[in-house]
C-alpha cells in the first residue's frame, strides 16, 4: 500500500478526555494517512464515540495533542474541523429524512446566486451536482427532489459520504456506518469506502464488527476501556485475535466455547 | 460495486403522478379551500357573501389569520411553537395605546418602539428555548401568562380600565399609522362604482361613495408576508436552514447550520407578525383592549397544521398555512352569512384539525418511507 510513503493527515497523540470524574479516554494515540482505511474497533463503552468526537472538534481533549498535516491544531468547533478537512458521517444523524437529497447534500454550504441585492439558493447547480456526485457513487436518483426518507439506510450513508468527498474532505470519519444495515447494504457501503480510499482520502472506519473491518481495513486499532491496545497492519492479525482484543481477552474464549463458535 | 446500487431497485414501484402530487404539504389545504368555496357558493351564494362587501369582509378576517399563521408556520418548520402569540397581540396593542394615548408620544414612535419591544421579547423566548433546551411549549406558555398579565395590569394601574381608546384621534396625520390602518387602491373602487360594478351608499353622509372604498393595509401586509416568507423558505439558503433546524437540529449542527440563531430569529419573526396583527387591529378599532388576541396562538397553529406542516417540525409550507388561514376566515364568516349558529364554527375547527393531522401523518409516512 502506497499510503505508508505519506505522512499522516491527522495524528492524535496521547489523547485524554475526562468528563468530570469519569475518564473516557486515557491516552489514545491514533493516526490516519492519505488513501488508507484505518479501522477503529472497540466494544460498547470502549470510548470510540468520545474519541471520534474529539477528532471532529465536538469535544476538546483534556490532555494530548492533535496534529493536522504536521501542525498542531485546536479545534474550537466541528465547523473548524470540517473546514480543515475532517468530515464526520454519524450513524443516524447523517441525513434529515424529510428533506430532499439536494437540500441534505448542500445543507450548511448552500450554493448562492445573486439577483441584485438578493441572494437565492442556486437550485439548478445544486441539483446537477447532487445527481452527478450520486452517480459517481453508483446511485441513480429518481430525482434530486426525492426525500432522503425514501432512500435505504446504505444509500443514506452513501449520500453523506458523497457529500463529504465533494466538499473536499481529506479525512473521512465514519461512525458505525454498517451497524444498522443488512448484508447487501453493508457490502455497498464497504465498496463505497474502498472507492473513496482510492481517491487519496484517509478513512477512519469505526465499527465493532470484525468482519466488516477486515473487509476494507489497511490498519486496525483496538480501543478498550479508554486505551489503545495496539495497532496492527493488514495481514499481521487474524479476525479471531482482533475479536479477542476487543472483548478484552480470556473470558471471550470461554463464552465462545459455550456458544459453539466465533461470535 | 454491486449491481443493485447502479440500477433502480426492482422492488421500488414507479410512483404514480397522483402519489407524487400528494407529497406536497399544501395539497390538503388546496383541496380544503376549493371544498369550502364550493360549499358556500352553493349554500350562501345569494346571501351577499360574494359581493364586494362580503368578499372584503371574509378577506379581512382571513388576512388576520394569515398574518399570524405565516409566523407560526416558519417557527413550526424550524421545530418550535409559540403559544404566546395571542398574549403578544394584546400586549403590543396595549403598548401602542399607552405610549400614544396615555404618554402622548407620536404614534409612529409608539409603533416602532412596540415593534422593537415585541421582537426583543420574541428573542428572549427563543433564547431561553435554545439555551435551556426546554420544550418551547412550556417556555412560551409561561410567556402567554406573563404577557397577558402585564396587558391587564398596566392599563388598570395607569388608567383604571382595561380598554384604552382614542388612538384614532392620536393617529391623525401620523405618517406611519396609515401603513397599518390605511386603505389603498381606493381609486380602483371609485372607478368600479362609477361603472356600476359595485354598489354605492344611497343615503347618509357618504352617499355616492362606493361601499368598499379600498383594500385595507391588513390584507396587503398578509399578502406581502406570505410572499416574502414563501420565497425565503423555499428559495434561499436561510430557508434551507429553517427546514434543517426543524428536521433534525443535531444533524444540522454537525454540518455547520447555526441552528440556535435560526430558531431565535424565527421566534422574533413570529413576534413581529403578532405585532403587525396588533398594530393593524389597534389602528382599525382606535382602541386597545386587554383581552385582544385571546386564543389566537391556537388558531394560528391550527391554520398551519391545516396547511400541511408537521407539528414535529422540518416540513411545511407558507402557502399551505395561508390557505389554512383562508379556510378559517371563509368558514367563520361564511357560517355567519349562511345564518348558521356561530358556535358550530368551533365544532368545524376541531373536526378539520383532526382530519388535517391524520392526513399529514399519512403524508409523512409516504415521504419518509416509514411503515
Amino acid at each position: 500500500m502506497s499510503s505508508y510513503d505519506h505522512n499522516p493527515i491527522v495524528e492524535m497523540r496521547d489523547i485524554e478526555k475526562h468528563f468530570g470524574p469519569v475518564i473516557a479516554l486515557n491516552g489514545v494515540s491514533f493516526d490516519v494517512r492519505p488513501g488508507e482505511c484505518h479501522c477503529l474497533l472497540g466494544d460498547n463503552g470502549a470510548g470510540k464515540s468520545t474519541f471520534i468526537k474529539t477528532m471532529s472538534g465536538v469535544h476538546k481533549p483534556t490532555r494530548g495533542e492533535i496534529l493536522f498535516e504536521g501542525k498542531r491544531m485546536d479545534f474550537a468547533s466541528p465547523r473548524d474541523a470540517m473546514e480543515a478537512g475532517i468530515a464526520t458521517v454519524y450513524q443516524d444523524l447523517a441525513m434529515i429524512p424529510l428533506m430532499s437529497v439536494t437540500r441534505n447534500f448542500w445543507m450548511g454550504r448552500e450554493p448562492v446566486r445573486r439577483v441584485g441585492p438578493l441572494k437565492f439558493m442556486d437550485f439548478k447547480t445544486a441539483n446537477e451536482v447532487t445527481m452527478e456526485e450520486m452517480r459517481k457513487m453508483g446511485i441513480n436518483l429518481r430525482s434530486p427532489d426525492q426525500a432522503v426518507g425514501t432512500l435505504s439506510g446504505g444509500e443514506r450513508q452513501t449520500v453523506a459520504i458523497a457529500r463529504a468527498v465533494y466538499f473536499g474532505a481529506k479525512v473521512l470519519i465514519l461512525d458505525e456506518p454498517t451497524s444498522a444495515l443488512g448484508v447487501r447494504q453493508t457490502a455497498n457501503v464497504l465498496a463505497t469506502i474502498d472507492k473513496v480510499r482510492k481517491t487519496g482520502i484517509g478513512i477512519v472506519f469505526i465499527t465493532h464488527n470484525v468482519r466488516h473491518a477486515m473487509a476494507v481495513g489497511d490498519r486496525f486499532t483496538v480501543l478498550n476501556r479508554g486505551k489503545t491496545l495496539g495497532t496492527a497492519q493488514r495481514g499481521q492479525i487474524t479476525p479471531g485475535e482482533l475479536q479477542d482484543l476487543m472483548a478484552g481477552g480470556q473470558d471471550m474464549v470461554e463464552l465462545e466455547g459455550s456458544l459453539g463458535g466465533t461470535v | 460495486m454491486s449491481e443493485a446500487m447502479g440500477t433502480i431497485d426492482e422492488r421500488v414501484k414507479e410512483t404514480s403522478r397522483l402519489r407524487r402530487a400528494l407529497i406536497r404539504p399544501e395539497l390538503g389545504a388546496i383541496v380544503g379551500t376549493i371544498a369550502v368555496f364550493v360549499f358556500f357558493i352553493v349554500f350562501a351564494g345569494d346571501s351577499g357573501m360574494f359581493n364586494a362587501q362580503g368578499v372584503l369582509n371574509w378577506s379581512t378576517v382571513s388576512a388576520q389569520f394569515v398574518i399570524i399563521a405565516v409566523g407560526a408556520c416558519m417557527l413550526m418548520i424550524a421545530g418550535e411553537f409559540d403559544l404566546s402569540v395571542g398574549s403578544m397581540i394584546g400586549f403590543a396593542g396595549m403598548s401602542i395605546a399607552i405610549m400614544a394615548v396615555t404618554l402622548g408620544w407620536p404614534v409612529w414612535i409608539a409603533i416602532l418602539l412596540t415593534f422593537a419591544l415585541c421582537v426583543a421579547i420574541g428573542a428572549v423566548n427563543g433564547w431561553i428555548v435554545v439555551r435551556t433546551g426546554l420544550p418551547s411549549f412550556i417556555v412560551t406558555l409561561a410567556f402567554l401568562f406573563i404577557l397577558r398579565g402585564f396587558t391587564i395590569f398596566f392599563p388598570q394601574l395607569i388608567e383604571r380600565q382595561t380598554i384604552i381608546g382614542g388612538i384614532d384621534r392620536a393617529a391623525e396625520g401620523d405618517w406611519l399609522a396609515p401603513v397599518f390602518g390605511g386603505k389603498v387602491f381606493g381609486f380602483v373602487f371609485d372607478w368600479l362604482a362609477s361603472i356600476g360594478a359595485i354598489d354605492v351608499f344611497e343615503r347618509g353622509t357618504r352617499a355616492g361613495e362606493p361601499i368598499v372604498d379600498g383594500i385595507p393595509m391588513l390584507i396587503i401586509w398578509a399578502l406581502a408576508l406570505v410572499a416574502v416568507a414563501h420565497v425565503v423558505l423555499t428559495r434561499t439558503q436561510f430557508g434551507n436552514w429553517v427546514f434543517a433546524a426543524g428536521g433534525d437540529a443535531q444533524a444540522a449542527r454537525y454540518v455547520g447550520v447555526p441552528v440556535n440563531r435560526v430558531k431565535i430569529l424565527m421566534f422574533m419573526f413570529t413576534a413581529f407578525c403578532a405585532c403587525v396583527f396588533a398594530t393593524c387591529q389597534v389602528m382599525e378599532f382606535g382602541s386597545a383592549g386587554a383581552d385582544r388576541g385571546l386564543l389566537k396562538e391556537f388558531e394560528a397553529i391550527i391554520a398551519v397544521v391545516i396547511g400541511g406542516a408537521l407539528l414535529t417540525g422540518g416540513y411545511g409550507s407558507v402557502i399551505g398555512a395561508a390557505l389554512g388561514a383562508l379556510i378559517f376566515g371563509v368558514v367563520q364568516q361564511g357560517l355567519f352569512f349562511a345564518g348558521v349558529e356561530s358556535s358550530l364554527f368551533r365544532v368545524f375547527l376541531g373536526v378539520i384539525l383532526l382530519f388535517a393531522v391524520i392526513l399529514n401523518t399519512y403524508i409523512r409516512r409516504i415521504i419518509t418511507g416509514e411503515r
